[in-house]
């Protein structure tokens, strides 16, 4: 392969040039997606914590373990990432703050927000 | 709100996908679906802010108190409110990220059959998020 070849889709690049409104707007569907999966495990862990003394003292080992405490913590990340992108989706649907500076603001706003939420969720489940 | 943007329903001109995203559409057009995926993502955001209080301000909380605060009426309905809104918020967003990268460009030809059976899991998994919690909450002793 020739070294100097063209590339016609270079994802490194592309990553790294992603503006912060893209950021936002990607992680806001991935999220969506990891909440659609982890629906499962809180419809379980509901379910569970509902029977009886023992299923709750069940449900409670499980988010105490340290996989079931990563999970908790991923998917309720996600919820307050999602959350707060879709809350700021639906003022720009409102046309507030849907310049491109604004948007720029808003877009490090809901990651700096759901970055506290994520530090403050890991405090609160370990 | 000045310009929802839907982004399909009218039907036409898209070949054989149209066939899917016709009869796939949850609400009768792109408009439906836009207010109704934000209407349920009001409704399930209020409901997991209710959770997030309770938590929070019940704390610690342990069987009797879950047990509770799930099974009184209030909490019977709002979950059903939930599930239900779920269930259209999830549909109409996993519908929208299907439609969006389940196509001929990447699939092929096959990609309508690969894209039903995307649809078909989803309605599955969707069917548990709203009938596990309602067989839960509604029968708490
Ligand atoms: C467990 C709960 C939830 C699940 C499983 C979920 C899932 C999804 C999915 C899969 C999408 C599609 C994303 C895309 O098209 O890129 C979506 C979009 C959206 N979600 Fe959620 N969501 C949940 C809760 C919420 C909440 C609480 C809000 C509150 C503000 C919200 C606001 C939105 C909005 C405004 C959109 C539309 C985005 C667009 O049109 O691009 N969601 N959601």
């Amino acid at each position: 392969m020739h070294p100097d070849r063209p590339v016609n889709l270079p994802l490194p690049r592309l990553a790294a040039a992603m503006p912060v409104t893209a950021v936002a707007s990607i992680l806001h569907r991935i999220t969506g997606i990891v909440l659609f999966a982890g629906t499962l495990f809180l419809c379980y862990l509901l379910d569970l914590a509902l029977t009886g003394e023992a299923g709750f003292a069940q449900a409670a080992a499980i988010i105490d373990a340290p996989p079931g405490a990563l999970a908790a913590w991923a998917i309720l990340t996600s919820l307050a990432y999602h959350v707060v992108a879709g809350v700021k989706h639906l003022l720009l649907d409102f046309h507030i703050g849907d310049s491109l500076q604004a948007g720029r603001i808003g877009s490090w706003l809901t990651l700096v927000l759901a970055a506290v939420a994520a530090v403050g969720l890991a405090i609160w489940l370990w | 709100m000045a310009h929802p943007c839907p982004r399909r329903g009218g039907g036409g001109g898209t070949g054989d996908l149209a066939l899917v995203t016709n009869v796939a559409s949850f609400g009768r057009s792109g408009l439906a679906d836009f207010v109704l995926q934000r209407v349920s993502a009001v409704v399930v955001g209020l409901y997991a802010l209710c959770l997030l209080g309770f938590f929070v301000t019940a704390a610690p909380v342990d069987h009797a108190a879950l047990a509770d605060f799930f099974e009184s009426l209030p909490m019977r309905v709002f979950t059903t409110l939930a599930v239900v809104s779920l269930a259209a918020h999830a549909w109409i967003g996993m519908w929208t990220i299907g439609t969006d990268y389940i196509r001929r460009h990447y699939f092929g030809a096959g990609h309508t059959v690969y894209l039903a059976i995307y649809l078909i899991v989803c309605i599955g998994l969707i069917s548990v998020y709203v009938l596990w919690p309602l067989s839960v909450v509604w029968t708490v002793p």
